[in-house]
């Protein structure tokens, strides 16, 4: 008996095994085939208008030929770093309170009821509530609101991965670590926490490369501007913003300048992502998972 | 030194789970002591009272008293200094995944605060030979992490990490039923050099692992200790209608 349907079973076997594989494959092509497609039509837009000079200068009046984005750059850099100082640390603290110390607490359900309805909240609406909280008050812009305002945006995501990548590590490398006698805040910090860091590292990724190209908190924050400034007082130039700005613009010229920061704002996210991945897995042995 | 081991009184619970009822026996120093019973019967709950691991859990309670030598673990000490005394190695190898083989037994002495570099090196090679896997990691002591091990040495690692901050009791919980045979059989020649030096109590599913490596054996039965006595006197003679029936195989 089953020598007779054996065969033919194995034959309907292949075929779903092959028409299975082939769906798989469609999916992976459909998810990976936008981002080719935006990034090989911002190579083809804005390449051409990429020379050293968009790194060096600043932006020249209208009508005025070349002229860069370095300002831009530069405080990009700048409000993503005030961001990071401000945003990693809450959220990674925030999420090792979830996993470690809160857990089935009636603060820790309201913290991630929080986060996550934070998560939620429109950038622009985070815009101008920083705009209410500090521009307002100041009475006038700044990098440092605009760097809050994206900081802010880091916050659910970090805490809620933190947690997530905390929650992941097995028990039994706690116990290890309580059974020798290590206090639990130690072995929180020196275990637990280190044992989830690859995980907790691509959390803080996901939330800078997020936030690097928002455009609308920033939009009554830090304003931008069209020269160098490094003070965080002042109001400072963002990529995202001079995009914005650019691309709204009537003129041909800087449509072709628009289009090339485009490109080298998400060059420069996979750059930033790719250099951390590589300083935090140094170090880090071979074979550990 | 070993130290010997004096319960009195014990109970333990899980939330509303009554899991250890009434529990009195004394553990001689510098031996093993086997604790043998069906599944769910208590004796991990036990050793876990041992070293106050079983508070770690939130809905855990326990009652009675533990004196460990002349200390009262649950009067006179913090958990973290019981735990320091007290070894344990537990059913599945658990090393650190993110440390070398070195920082894994380095590790309740690190975390502890301990800094001496020379004298670490010296510990951490002394763990090393007392768990008869020195020879096999001495080469790729920092280069390996201890996750890259087989699970025998991997075990063997968590013994040597276990040595490493100095206890006086080792506790096993069924330290080799994720072994095979030839890995089960190394742990339990390093038990046999291990009494000398250390009072060890282990609990284990494999009778005939008890009737090897313990000059004592207890049988657990429903949160309860029914018999305690000579291994050999458990497994030829034992006194108690019910531990007869378990070790000729007639349930659990």
């Amino acid at each position: 008996m089953s020598t007779i349907t054996f065969p033919l079973r194995s034959r309907v076997r292949a075929l779903t095994d092959h028409a299975v594989t082939g769906l798989a494959i469609t999916a992976t092509a459909v998810v990976v085939a936008p981002l080719v497609a935006i990034f090989a039509y911002l190579v083809y837009k804005g390449a051409s208008s990429l020379n050293l000079a968009f790194f060096t200068q600043i932006p020249k009046p209208v009508g005025v030929a070349g002229g860069g984005m370095a300002n831009a750059i530069a405080g990009s850099a700048i409000l993503l770093a005030v961001a990071s100082a401000l945003g990693v640390p809450i959220g990674i603290g925030g999420g090792i309170y979830l996993a470690e110390f809160g857990r089935g607490t009636r603060l820790a359900n309201a913290v991630r009821f929080t986060a996550d309805v934070l998560n939620g909240v429109p950038s622009i609406v985070m815009g101008l509530a920083i705009y209410a909280l500090i521009v307002v008050p100041q009475k006038h812009f700044s990098a440092l609101s605009g760097g809050v305002a994206l900081g802010i945006m880091m916050i659910p995501t970090v805490c809620r991965t933190t947690e997530e990548m905390l929650m992941m590590v097995p028990h039994a490398v706690r116990e290890a670590a309580l059974g020798l006698g290590v206090p639990n805040w130690r072995s929180v910090l020196s275990i637990t926490v280190k044992t989830a860091s690859p995980g907790i590292i691509t959390g803080c990724m996901l939330a800078f490369a997020r936030v690097a190209g928002e455009t609308a908190p920033l939009l009554f924050t830090a304003l931008g501007n069209d020269f160098w400034s490094s003070s965080l007082n002042q109001p400072i130039a963002a990529l995202p913003l001079q995009i914005y700005v650019y691309a709204l613009s009537p003129y041909d010229d800087w449509h072709r300048l628009a289009w090339a920061g485009s490109l080298v704002l998400i060059v420069l996210i996979v750059l930033a992502v790719s250099l951390v991945r590589y300083v935090t897995s140094r170090g880090v042995l071979k074979g550990a998972s | 030194m070993g130290v010997g081991i004096e319960v009195t009184n014990l109970n333990a619970w899980y939330g509303a789970n009554h899991t250890l009822q009434d529990i009195n026996l004394n553990i001689p120093a510098n031996h093993a002591t086997a604790l043998i019973g069906p599944s769910g019967c208590g004796k991990s709950t036990f050793v876990r009272c041992l070293n106050r691991m079983h508070e770690t859990n939130p809905v855990a309670r326990v009652t009675g008293s533990v004196r460990i030598g002349n200390l009262d673990i649950y009067a006179d000490a913090k958990p973290v200094e019981i735990r320091r005394r007290v070894g344990m190695v537990f059913q599945r190898p658990n090393p650190f995944p993110t440390m070398s083989i070195y920082d894994n037994v380095a590790a309740g002495l690190k975390l502890n605060g301990y800094r001496n570099r020379r004298s670490l090196d010296e510990i951490v090679e002394k763990s090393l030979k007392n768990s008869a896997l020195w020879d096999e990691v001495k080469d790729d002591l920092k280069k390996k992490s201890g996750a890259s091990l087989s699970g025998g040495q991997q075990q063997r690692l968590c013994i040597a990490r276990a040595l490493a901050v100095d206890p006086e009791v080792l506790l096993m919980d069924e330290p080799a039923s994720a072994l095979d045979p030839v890995s089960t059989s190394k742990i339990e020649d390093l038990i046999f050099q291990l009494k000398a030096q250390y009072t060890i109590v282990i609990v284990t599913h494999n009778m005939q692992q008890a009737a090897r490596v313990a000059e004592k054996t207890g049988f657990f039965l429903n949160g309860r200790m029914v018999e305690f006595d000579a291994t050999h006197k458990i497994f030829t003679n034992p006194s108690d209608k019910r531990t007869e029936d378990y070790i000729t195989g007639r349930f659990g």
